[in-house]
């Protein structure tokens, strides 16, 4: 399966398409068959998005999937996961280990099928509940990767953490990317937290510096039922020929809390999040965090998408961003809160530090409120290091390195400290310390 | 230990500092005043290093040591301390830890082996209770949230904490009810040894009620128009400035 550049890429995939739809899914749910030809039917007319796209203003892909990428090819009967190191490498919990999207059981360490379920969803399709996330309405107008991503989706992984479950260690995911050549990488991978269950996942990337270009093309269905906790912690550090579109879409019930963390670190070349809540129950609490420190020429786009459809929600944003050399970052966060959702809380913020005069930020925080009793707030900065500071610390006796790296951990801090699970705050503040202070020095 | 020559220092190109001259010896306390604009802050800014400031002629040398040929760090660890008129708020760097960064610097500077945790600990506690500075407060992040009579205190602490043998303090008094004086005022006297010296600048005689200075002057203009003891203060407080603005244009 082999494809060319953009536009011969997209005929290529419209080539292959009928290959996925016709053999592969012969044996599978009819249902498919139907969300999958509205998602091809949409990405045949489409294609990726262009900066004509609104929400893809000042996100060119264009050079991202400007290479003759293969899609889905299998490398993993050669590749050995056990040698490979990523960052969270050390953390304690279940690894599930993940190669080009595909669940390897024999690499993983599966948890007691008691405390919860991992398998390949292509191995699931008939479950109710995998139909029902399946099968949920999405806007490929907005979102033209998940549209590819649905249309094409041979691979990805289905958690599902019974009814008042805890599960005792963390759930970590690591995503392998590998290939042969340039590997183009489409995973579709759904959670379902029941009611009363808490868990903690975590996700990791690897890709090694020495392969060619790889493309991951990822989307998540995450339910968490009422009065479950869902911790989804997101760790992107990794090679700078690995490039990815994460699109992560939440749906929250009644007294329901979902944490969301994704660091974004130097590393991959080109990162684009979407990050779609549901708040659809009441007393439903949803965080999320980010954090962002960016070099060379990396972009880092995080697009947040918080629907407050019911009363008495919280809703709690914070991203931070810290760039340096002629990296650029985008943020924009979206808030509705409908006429119905009474008493809802809800903040935005997005502070930045430029480290460079080649660096660039676009931010736009934007809220929508139909509600008349609600608490909403939302804000954004960007700026440098403030020479106030920096010089009373110094009067104090601290080096400029010194305090300039008080300083950026300080702001950094902020978002770590919103960590529950100490490791990695620990190893995050460690590595954030690192990677300042060869900026600062 | 300090000896001012002439100095003159400029900000986006305005002549702030004009041929100022000052000797402060170990244990001394000078006062200086003078109107609004009179060069008062910026003296404090020059000597601690700001980086706005640009001297353009003169000299400052300090325990023999040219001062000005110094980053603002080494200063601070050489002793000279700044108690700032508006002391900063620096979110998410804790008070304590903070100050235990710059007192591991200022010892390593000095060739003095670090304070082990519990002497650090010990030497907190007496210094807090010293100032009468809030416990609470230490361990918060810097200066966030603080009143403004809480900010000041805490320049005091970290003065009590730090051992500089040159304490300048820029109006420090500014802001300050009777009672914060006092504590602010009791906490100098306390420090105060035969080995350091403070400069104390200030806009009105009362801070002076409470920390006797051995001199006192009158800041004009950039430079120093006229010098004192303590009688000088009291001497503005009852004329004004205006006074002895009167008196330099008709001499």
């Amino acid at each position: 399966m082999l494809a060319q550049i953009d536009v011969d890429f997209r005929t290529q995939i419209i080539n292959d398409y009928q290959g996925v739809s016709e053999c592969k899914i012969c044996d599978k749910p009819e249902y498919l068959a139907r969300i999958r030809e509205v998602a091809f039917n949409f990405f045949q007319k489409n294609g990726f998005p262009t900066q004509k796209n609104e929400e893809w203003k000042y996100t060119p892909v264009k050079p991202y999937i400007n290479e003759p990428f293969d899609i889905d090819k299998d490398k993993s009967q050669t590749f050995d996961p056990s040698q490979a190191n990523y960052f969270g490498q050390h953390l304690p919990g279940y690894k599930i280990v993940l190669i080009n999207g595909k669940l390897s059981v024999e690499h993983s360490q599966i948890p007691d099928a008691a405390l919860c379920t991992i398998q390949p969803v292509m191995d699931v399709l008939r479950k109710p509940e995998v139909q029902e996330r399946l099968t949920k309405s999405r806007n490929y107008r907005n979102n033209p990767f998940l549209a590819m991503n649905t249309a094409l989706f041979t691979r990805g992984v289905f958690i599902h953490i019974p009814k008042n479950t805890q599960v005792d260690k963390p759930i970590h995911l690591i995503h392998y990317e590998v290939g042969e050549g340039k590997q183009f990488n489409i995973s579709k991978n759904i959670i379902i937290s029941e009611s009363g269950s808490e868990a903690e996942i975590i996700e990791s990337y690897y890709h090694d510096y020495n392969d060619a270009v790889s493309f991951r093309n990822s989307s998540t269905e995450i339910l968490v039922e009422p009065n479950a906790v869902l911790d989804h912690i997101k760790l992107q550090k990794s090679d700078h020929n690995l490039r990815m579109v994460e699109h992560t879409e939440v749906e929250q019930k009644e007294d329901s809390l979902y944490n969301n963390y994704t660091f974004t670190l130097p590393g991959m070349r080109f990162v684009r999040n979407n990050l779609n809540i549901e708040l659809d129950g009441s007393n439903i609490e949803s965080h999320m965090y980010g954090l962002y420190l960016t070099n060379e020429d990396q972009l880092v786009d995080n697009h947040t998408l918080v629907n407050h459809k019911e009363p008495n929600c919280e809703s709690n944003q914070l991203y931070k961003g810290i760039l340096t050399d002629k990296s650029r970052a985008v943020f924009n966060g979206k808030v509705y809160v409908h006429s119905i959702a009474q008493k809802t809380n809800a903040f935005q913020q997005n502070n930045n530090i430029l480290f460079s005069d080649n660096a660039t930020i676009y931010t736009k925080p934007q809220l929508e409120i139909f509600a008349d009793d609600v608490k909403c707030s939302h804000g954004s900065t960007i700026g440098q290091l403030d020479d106030e500071a920096l010089f009373y610390l110094r009067a104090r006796g601290l080096s400029k390195t010194d305090a300039q790296s008080l300083l950026v951990n300080a702001f950094a801090f902020d978002v770590t400290e919103k960590l529950r699970d100490e490791e990695i705050k620990a190893m995050l503040n460690e590595e954030i310390d690192q990677v300042m202070s060869g900026v600062i020095s | 230990m300090l000896q001012i020559k002439n100095l003159h220092a400029t900000i986006d190109g305005n002549q702030i500092i004009n041929g100022l001259n000052l000797e402060v010896k170990p244990g001394e306390i000078h006062a200086i005043m003078g109107p609004n604009g009179s060069g008062k802050s910026s003296l404090a800014s020059v000597l601690a290093g700001r980086e706005e400031f640009e001297v353009t002629d003169g000299t400052v040398t300090y325990k023999g040591m040219d001062l000005l040929d110094m980053d603002p760090e080494i200063r601070a660890r050489e002793g000279v301390f700044l108690a700032f008129q508006y002391p900063v708020e620096i979110p998410g760097v804790s008070n304590i830890s903070f100050l235990k960064t710059a007192l591991d610097e200022i010892r390593e500077h000095r060739k003095q082996e670090p304070l082990s945790a519990r002497d650090f600990l010990n030497r907190t506690r007496e210094m807090q209770k010293l100032v009468q500075f809030d416990s609470a407060l230490t361990n918060r992040s810097l200066n966030e949230g603080f009143s403004g009579g809480e900010k000041k205190r805490n320049e005091i602490f970290q003065m009590a904490m730090l051992d500089p043998s040159l304490a300048i303090l820029d109006e420090t008094d500014s802001g300050l009810d009777i009672d914060a004086l006092r504590i602010v005022a009791d906490g100098v006297n306390k420090l105060h040894t035969p080995e350091k010296a403070f400069i104390i600048i200030t806009h009105y005689q009362r801070l002076l009620e409470y920390i006797v200075p051995d001199f006192v002057h009158v800041l004009s203009g950039g430079k120093i128009v006229r010098s004192g003891d303590k009688s000088l203060a009291l001497e503005l407080e009852e004329k004004g400035y205006d006074w002895l603005r009167e008196e330099i244009a008709t001499s």
